[in-house]
C-alpha cells in the first residue's frame, strides 16, 4: 500500500513528528511505500539543516534525511510556509525538497491513506 | 454513492476530500493555511468538501475586524471559494449551539449539519486533511 | 472497514477526544495516540466514555505512548487493545480512510 504523511508541527515543540517518522519506518518495515511525506505548518522546521539538539538526543532532521536516502522517499516542505518561517533552500537539509501544495493534494489523489500528524 | 458513480469517480480519479476545521482563527495560523490548501487544492478538480467543527466554527463568524492586532482579516477569502467551485460547505450544530451562534452569523452560506449527519459525511470521504 | 480516527490530546485538557466520540459512529475505529492515551486509563475521568464507546467501536492505544508515560495496558479501562507503529500502519491500510482530530 501507498500511504502519503502530513507533518503539520515541527520538531521537538509537539511529538507529530516523532509519531509520524515512527509510523513511516514501521510502515516501511511492514512492506509498504511511502508515496511522500509532505510538511506544513511549523512542520516546515523538520527540514532545517541547523537542528543542533544535545548529542544526547535524536537528531530529528537527521532521522528524515536518513530515512528518505535509505528508502528513497519523496519529502516536500511547502514553500509558502516555508518563505513565511525562513525555510528556504539554503536551509534544507539531504532529502527535502521544496515545491508546492499541489503536492499535498497530489499525494491524498495517489497514495492509498493520507495520515496527518499534528497538534 | 452508487456503484456507477463510484465506477465514474474513479476513472476521473477524482476523490472525496474533506478539510476539518477545528480551530478558531489568529490565534493560530491554522485556519489561514488550511485555507491556502483548500485554494490550491480547488484546481485538481476533486470533490471537496469544508467541515467547520468545535472553535472551527468561529473562522466563518460574520463582523472580523482584525486590524487592531496588526493581521490580515482573511475572512472574505471564505466568500469567493464559491468563484473556485468549492460549494460544500459544512458547518455542525451542536458546536454553533454550544457557541450561542446560529446560521444568521456566518459570512458563507454553509449547510448546517447535526453529528450524526455530519459523521454520516466524514465516513464518506476518500481523504480527510486536519488543520 | 470505515474510518480509523485518531487523536492525539489528553482528555482532561481538550475537548477533542468528546468531538471525536461525538462524530463518530458505531463500526469505526478510534486511535488514541501522544498525550490521548491518558484519556484510556482507569483512573481518569475520561475512561468511562472510552469504555462506554468500546461497545461499538473498536478503541485502540499506541502501547509506546503508553509507555513511555509510565503505564501499563492492565491500567487501562476494559474493552480497548494495544498496539504498537506496527498495529497502526495495519489499522491505517485496513480502514478506508484516516481521520486526525487535531
Amino acid at each position: 500500500m501507498k500511504f502519503g504523511i502530513l507533518v503539520n508541527e515541527g520538531p521537538y515543540q509537539h511529538q507529530a513528528s516523532d509519531s509520524a517518522y515512527q509510523f513511516a519506518v514501521a510502515a516501511l518495515a511492514r512492506g509498504h511505500q511511502i508515496y511522500r511525506v509532505f510538511f506544513y505548518n511549523d512542520g516546515v522546521n523538520n527540514a532545517n539543516k541547523l537542528t543542533e539538539p544535545p548529542q544526547d538526543d535524536r537528531n530529528i532532521t537527521r532521522q528524515w534525511s536518513a530515512l528518505a536516502a535509505e528508502h528513497d522517499i519523496d519529502m516536500v516542505v511547502c514553500v509558502a510556509a516555508g518563505m513565511r518561517r525562513g525555510i528556504k533552500d539554503e536551509l534544507l537539509a539531504p532529502g527535502f525538497h521544496i515545491s508546492g501544495l499541489g503536492q499535498l493534494i497530489q499525494a491524498g489523489i495517489e497514495a492509498d491513506r493520507l495520515v496527518v500528524f499534528g497538534d | 454513492m452508487s456503484d456507477t458513480q463510484e465506477t465514474e469517480g474513479k476513472q476521473r480519479n477524482v476523490k472525496r476530500f474533506m478539510f476539518l476545521n477545528r480551530k478558531a482563527p489568529y490565534g493560530t495560523i491554522y485556519a489561514l493555511e488550511s485555507l491556502e490548501v483548500v485554494l490550491i487544492g480547488a484546481a485538481f478538480d476533486q470533490d471537496v468538501s469544508l467541515v467547520f467543527v468545535d472553535d472551527g466554527v468561529y473562522q466563518l463568524k460574520k463582523g472580523q475586524q482584525s486590524k487592531g492586532i496588526g493581521q490580515k482579516n482573511f475572512s472574505p477569502t471564505y466568500r469567493a471559494l464559491e468563484d473556485y467551485d468549492v460549494e460544500k460547505l459544512y458547518v455542525e450544530r451542536e458546536s454553533l449551539e454550544a457557541r450561542g451562534l446560529t446560521a444568521e452569523d456566518l459570512l458563507v452560506p454553509a449547510r448546517v449539519l447535526g453529528a450524526a449527519e455530519l459523521g454520516a459525511l466524514m465516513e464518506a470521504q476518500d481523504v480527510v486533511l486536519s488543520f | 472497514m470505515s474510518v480509523l480516527h485518531t487523536t492525539n490530546k489528553s482528555p482532561l485538557r481538550t475537548r477533542d477526544l468528546e468531538s471525536c466520540l461525538r462524530l463518530s459512529r458505531a463500526g469505526c475505529g478510534i486511535l488514541l495516540l501522544e498525550d490521548a492515551v491518558y484519556g484510556a486509563l482507569k483512573a481518569t475521568s475520561a475512561g468511562a466514555k472510552i469504555e462506554e464507546a468500546a461497545k461499538d467501536r473498536r478503541i485502540y492505544v499506541l502501547g509506546p505512548d503508553l509507555a513511555a508515560r509510565g503505564f501499563t495496558p492492565e491500567q487501562l479501562v476494559a474493552g480497548v487493545a494495544v498496539v504498537d507503529y506496527g498495529g497502526f500502519v495495519d489499522l491505517a491500510a485496513e480502514y478506508h480512510h484516516v481521520q486526525a482530530w487535531l
